[in-house]
Parts: structure tokens; sequence; C-alpha cells
């Protein structure tokens, strides 16, 4: 590489960088933020959700595909809609959560699919068991803010949430749409 | 209008379909309630939540019948305070009749969970989630309960009584296979 060329190279980064930080959404503010689910139960559609998760969000909208996420989710925080089916999933049966107290969520790669939607990737552990997942999600810049909003369907069985006498979809169905609203400030812009 | 001197078929039916149903559903109520949390028991409290949606529109079906077709008159040699008291417990049933579902029905609401009949057809949540309103209604609606447990037994007493002390045919108007007396 010739000294001009490398020259050309750092100076174009210098100017490049600020330029990025200034709009990389970057400081997750989990009070803005919402991890909740719907799920099915004797066919009717029951609202929860978690109130302590914490994590990283780091999205640049001009570069889209070097956004990261990571999110831990403390199982022990869940509310099932009722007081027993809160007790219950904290059991060997359900989340297990003495022994796996966070579900954790990974990405691995986030994909422009046009406008503001993305389809964001990654590996999803829960009770010891880590798949891939994908779920589609919008982006809106509010102020100094950025809201990631989202949701997809997640299937109990395959993580073993709710074994043994609750392995049958009859009562509690298998599929569990997971909602999330992930809110980050631009840190880089005060 | 004269009153007829029987009670139509329909309306032998609707109280006796509606009894059954009432009965059954108010033993389910309190087994249910007791058992450790399972799938059986969310399933037996959906059950229970049908056959409550059920009751509720036979009764308003019953009601309209009732207003299109008068009951046969009570028997005169009854007291009047008799009669009274007849006429009371059986505005008070209708009423319970009535009140009983629709508590079961904003309670469950209150408690966050929808109810949908025969898990198809969702009815409206009247109520949004709340704690407190949820625990309150279930009281009521126990209560309700316990009222309606105590005057179908005076109900039941009462036509009992009219069959094998009064030997009038009370009884028999509303179940035709019994021999009169």
């Amino acid at each position: 590489m010739k000294p001009g060329q490398t020259f050309a190279l750092l100076a174009a980064a210098l100017l490049a960088v600020p330029a990025a930080q200034a709009l990389e959404f970057n400081q997750l503010q989990p009070a803005k933020s919402a991890v909740s689910f719907v799920y099915k139960q004797m066919n009717v559609p029951i609202e929860g959700g978690f109130k302590r998760f914490k994590g990283e969000l780091r999205f640049d909208p001009a570069r889209p595909e070097a956004a990261k996420t990571t999110l831990e989710i403390e199982l022990a925080s869940v509310d099932t809609g009722f007081a027993e089916g809160n007790d219950e999933v904290q059991g060997r049966l359900w989340f297990d959560s003495k022994n796996h107290p966070v579900a954790r969520f990974v990405s691995t790669s986030v994909k422009p699919l046009g406008g503001n939607r993305y389809e964001v990737a990654g590996k999803m552990s829960i009770k010891g068991r880590t798949l891939d997942v994908k779920t589609p999600a919008t982006f809106r810049q509010a102020g100094n803010s950025g809201v990631f909003e989202g949701a997809f369907v997640l299937k109990r069985a395959d993580y073993g949430i709710g074994e043994g006498m609750w392995a049958d979809f009859g009562t509690v169905a298998n599929e569990v749409e997971i909602r999330f609203r992930m809110t980050a400030t631009a840190a880089g812009k005060q | 209008m004269p009153p007829a001197n029987r009670y139509t078929r329909t309306a032998i039916g609707l109280h006796w379909l509606i009894a059954a149903a009432i009965v059954g559903t108010f033993g389910l109520g309190l087994y249910m309630h007791e058992l450790p949390f399972s799938p059986d028991k969310l399933k037996l409290y959906a059950w229970h939540k049908w056959a409550g949606v059920s009751i509720f529109l036979l009764v308003l079906a019953r009601i309209v019948w009732r207003l299109a077709h008068r009951p046969p008159a009570p028997p005169a040699s009854m007291p009047g305070w008799q009669r009274q008291a007849a006429e009371g417990v059986h505005l008070l049933l209708y009423v319970l009749m009535l009140a009983v579902p629709l508590t079961g029905w904003l309670m469950s609401s209150a408690k966050g969970v929808p109810t949908v009949w025969f898990g198809v057809l969702p009815l409206p949540d009247l109520l949004g989630k709340d704690k407190a309103l949820g625990e309150l209604l279930a009281t009521v609606h126990k209560i309700l309960n316990l009222g309606m447990a105590a005057l179908v037994l005076a109900h039941a007493g009462a036509a009992l009584k009219h069959h094998f002390v009064d030997r009038d045919e009370v009884l028999a108007r509303m179940l035709p296979r019994l021999k009169k007396p």
C-alpha cells in the first residue's frame, strides 16, 4: 500500500468513526423497554411478561449489519398473568429457574428488510438449551432514542418449558408469542 | 289472560335442565377451587366458565318464555304469606341465576383471564385487569352462590313439603311423571 493511500484511509476512518458514533444507539433503557408474551391456555389468550432483564444494544441505522444485541431475562421475574402460575413456572417442569435463572438472547445478524424493517437472528438459550431464533423487528427514532419492536413465536417444547403433565398442548399451547420493545439512547450525541 | 293450570313442556324442560346445570356447575366450582395447580385444574376452570355462560343464556331464554307464558296459579288452599314467599324466592332465584354467571365472567376479566366460550367464542372483557377488583368479585361470586344454594334448598324443601305434607299438585306440575298424591 502506498503512503498516500494509507493516509487517505486513515483520514476517512477518522472522519467516519465520529459520524457513526453520533448515530449509534447503544445505551439500553430497561425502564423504557419491555419483554412480554401471550400464551394460550384452553384457547384463551393470556398476557404475561418479565419484570427484570438487562442487556446491550448497539444499532446504527447507517450500518444495520453491524448491530449487536444481547439480552438476559431474569426468569424469576415472570408474570404469567396469575399468582398460581407464577409459582408454578419457577419449578423443574417449567423454567427450573433455580438451576437456569436466566434466559439469554445473543444476536448473530441483523438484516435490513427495507424501510424500517429488519430481521434479527440470534441464539436463544433457555433451560440449558440453545437454539437459533429469528424475529422481524421495526425500528423508529424518537429524539435521542431508538426503539426496536417486534414479536415472534417460540415453541415452549423446544426448550422443555412445561414438561411432564404439562407436556400435552391441550391445556397450554406450544406456541408462545414473544413481544419485545427495546429502547436505547444514543449516548455519543450528548 | 287467565293463568294456565299447567306448565308448558318448554318451561318444565328449561327448569330441570337449568337445575341440573346449576347443581353440577356449583359442585364443580367447589371441587376445582381446592385442587392443586395442574392442567386438570385449568381444564375444569374452563369447563366451569363454559357451563356458566351456557346457563346464563338458558336463563335468558327461560325469562323470555316465562314472560310470554303465564305459569299456573298456586293452589287455592295456599296461605297468602306462602304465596308471597314463593314469589319472592322465585324472583330472587331468577336474579341470582343471572348475577352468578355475570360475576364469574367479570371476575375472570378482572383477573386477566378472558372467557372463551367452549374455547371458540371469545366474550368481551367488560373490565380491565385489576387484582383488587378481581378478588372483590371472587368474594361476591362466592357469597351470591351461597345465597343461591340456600334459596335452592328452601325452594326444593317447599316443593317437597307441598307434595308430602300439603299433598297438593305443586311439585307434580313441574314433574309430570310424579303421580298425583
